[in-house]
């Protein structure tokens, strides 16, 4: 045992000895492999920061239901309406323990000299639906011209931001609360915001609302959102809402499941196939790197196996530098996405699981490669070693 | 004193011959692509004997050394070395390669050093594969190196060695597992006369210490007078056999 050991460490790794003589090309490749991994990997981590955001923002009010529209999906998957007074009815409901009138609505806003797309989302303040803590800064206090804005916005604490024909001061920072398009979040006063949406809103709309038609009414919301005693269940309080005529009722799993079922899952349908093509173009890169660099050695291959050198010693040559070319690129590859994801225009999440899983089938795919090449080289004819 | 050393299982009486070749034909392709490059070739060669291959291109003279060699199996014939005949279906790739690690010491024409390793490496590792320990196998590999006057390029890479130097260390990598059989394709023609003789002595000297077998492929007239006998090869048949009253023994 100890003799073996001992030879093992004396004995001379060809792998090693043949990279280490063609450093500079073995190195380069492995950058190329680690820029293509980055990529694969950004995908992915853009997948996963996607869904995480747009959870986010439902999550962060720890709501048990919501009230939409009835015959809706809404609000986040589909438009919903309701009256403003909903939210009262709603909280005198037995079982519920708070509720809040909620709005959502992409506003556009200039700040810095950039144009900012903007999901505001409005918020009765000291009620649900707007975040319980902020980054940086304070949660709204006053009920006008407060936001708090998501950081990924670029506006910092105190920066001002017209919205409509308002001014607006930034006095609380989030973090990772971005819609499921991908436009980051600020919250405001639900009063607010249903003047925004008024200023915002069509001109032949905003006399219909001025004149004081019932359907568009100044105080419309698009859903409220209640808490509910951890004792009932959320499911037989949901269909006693969902019994009255105009209102349509989604517990918070429900919502979340629509909300990953419909918005993000046509994101998952593109980053998904693209993350599919992307992998196979590195597997067909893996296998064909694994090829070349097999085929640049089988007259090194055929000496070694005319100087009586065992098969073993020339599958383990090709094994390991392929094993060890899909680690260094991935290793690299991982690195290179970790440090350089914060300057990337939307989150990159890595998580854990999926950096595991890539990387078990990078080195399958490495094993797999290999494997051609061992073929090829195990048929190899000594005679080749003698040219000439 | 460098080449002795290792225990000859049994004085082999000088009237068995170490390599025996019966018959041997080799064709390659079929129909009216086929060329036959050996017909049923004959040829013994004896313990402590010095042999030449000699024909002109194309009569199959580097055929004729990879079959004895056991890198290319012959299409018809007998094949007999040290006693032990092969490829009558019995031997495996495995012991085939064992066979030419063990008896078999390979020179070639062109350098066919591995590119990757230094010229200690490259003779080391053949006596690693035979079960040397690591810095045992380097030390006799920088003697062998000396001994063929390239031990001042110990630490080079084979693409840096000059023509001769490259051949010099394939020399002591061919001799390094003390092989009874060297099989060598124009093992001097990258060197200049003076060294050319150098490297004959020492292979005659190896037959004569180790009773081994030397077979080399040469168009050098400069040393044919260093062969005990010379084959003549033409169109894949044996033409002649010449012994030759050889300078030394
Ligand atoms: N692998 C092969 N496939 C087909 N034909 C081959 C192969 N190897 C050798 N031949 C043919 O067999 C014949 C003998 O070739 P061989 O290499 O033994 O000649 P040689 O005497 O060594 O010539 P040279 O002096 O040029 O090295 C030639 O006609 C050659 O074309
Ligand atoms: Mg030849």
């Amino acid at each position: 045992m100890g003799r073996q050991n001992y030879k093992w460490k004396s004995a001379v790794n060809l792998a090693y000895r043949e990279v280490r003589h063609k450093l500079g090309r073995f190195l380069l490749t492995c950058v190329g492999l680690s820029l293509l991994l980055g990529v694969v990997l950004s995908m992915i981590g853009i997948y996963r920061g996607l869904v995480d955001d747009a959870l986010t923002i439902l999550r962060v009010p720890k709501i048990d239901i919501w009230v939409v529209e009835a015959g809706t999906l809404g609000p986040f998957a589909e438009a919903s309406r309701i009256p403003g007074d909903t939210r009262e009815a709603i909280a005198r409901l037995s079982g519920i323990t708070a509720a809040g009138a909620v709005t959502y609505q992409t506003v556009e806003a200039n700040h810095a000299g950039r144009k900012l797309r903007l999901y505001a989302i409005g918020y009765e303040v000291g009620r649900p639906g707007g975040p319980e803590q902020v980054s940086a800064g304070r949660l709204i206090v006053r009920s006008h011209y407060e936001i708090i804005a998501d950081e990924q916005t670029g506006m910092n604490l105190g920066d001002r931001i017209k919205l409509g024909r308002r001014s607006f001061t930034v006095v609380g920072l989030t973090k990772h609360h971005v819609a499921s398009g991908g436009d980051p979040a600020i919250y405001m006063s639900l009063r607010d915001s249903q003047v925004l949406q008024f200023e915002l809103a069509p001109p032949a709309a905003r006399r219909e609302i001025a004149r004081g038609a019932a359907v568009l009414s100044l105080d419309t919301v698009n859903a409220v959102v209640a808490r509910a005693d951890p004792k009932v269940d959320t499911e037989a309080v949901a269909d006693t809402i969902r019994r009255w005529k105009h209102l349509g009722a989604m517990t918070q799993q429900e919502q979340e499941r629509v909300l990953t079922g419909s918005v993000v899952d046509r994101a998952r349908k593109q980053i998904g196939l693209f993350t599919a093509i992307l992998l196979t173009v590195s597997t067909v890169i893996i296998a064909l790197i694994i090829y070349t660099m097999t085929m640049d050695k089988l007259r090194g291959i055929a000496t070694l196996k005319l100087i009586g050198a065992p098969d073993s010693r020339i599958i383990g040559l090709i094994l390991q530098q392929a094993v060890a070319m899909g680690v260094i690129g991935f290793v690299f590859g991982a690195a290179l996405v970790t440090l350089v994801h914060g300057h990337f225009p939307r989150r990159v999440l890595l998580l854990p699981q999926d950096v595991g899983l890539i990387g078990l089938i990078v080195l399958f795919v490495c094993i797999a490669a290999s494997s051609l090449g061992v073929r090829v080289a195990l048929k190899v004819d000594p005679a080749n070693a003698l040219g000439g | 004193m460098l080449l002795e050393g290792k225990p000859v299982a049994a004085a082999p009486s000088s009237k068995q011959p170490l390599v025996q070749v019966e018959k041997i034909s080799k064709h390659f392709g079929e129909g009216a692509t086929r060329v036959d490059a050996l017909r049923e070739v004959s040829i013994s060669v004896y313990p402590k004997e010095v042999v030449a291959l000699l024909g002109p291109s194309g009569s199959g003279k580097t055929t004729l050394l990879n079959a004895i060699g056991c890198i290319m199996e012959p299409s018809s014939g007998h094949l007999t070395l040290d006693g032990d005949l092969v490829y009558d279906n019995r031997w495996l790739k495995s012991d085939l390669r064992r066979l030419r690690l063990d008896k078999i010491g390979f020179i070639f024409q062109t350098n066919n050093l591995l590119p990757f390793l230094d010229c200690t490496d490259n003779v080391a590792l053949v006596l690693e594969l035979a079960g040397w320990e690591g810095v045992k196998a380097r030390s006799r590999a920088i003697e062998l190196l000396d001994y063929l006057e390239v031990g001042h390029r110990k630490h080079a890479l084979p693409a840096k060695l000059s023509g001769g130097e490259a051949q010099r260390v394939a020399i002591a990598r061919a001799l390094a597992n003390r092989p009874s059989i060297i099989l060598a394709d124009e093992p001097t023609a990258a060197l200049d006369s003076r060294r050319a003789g150098i490297v004959m002595d020492l292979l005659r000297k190896l037959a004569i210490e180790q009773n081994a077998a030397i077979i080399a492929v040469t168009h050098d007239d400069k040393i044919f007078n260093r062969f005990d006998r010379i084959f003549e090869l033409r169109d894949g048949m044996l033409e002649a056999d010449r012994k030759l009253k050889a300078k030394a023994n």
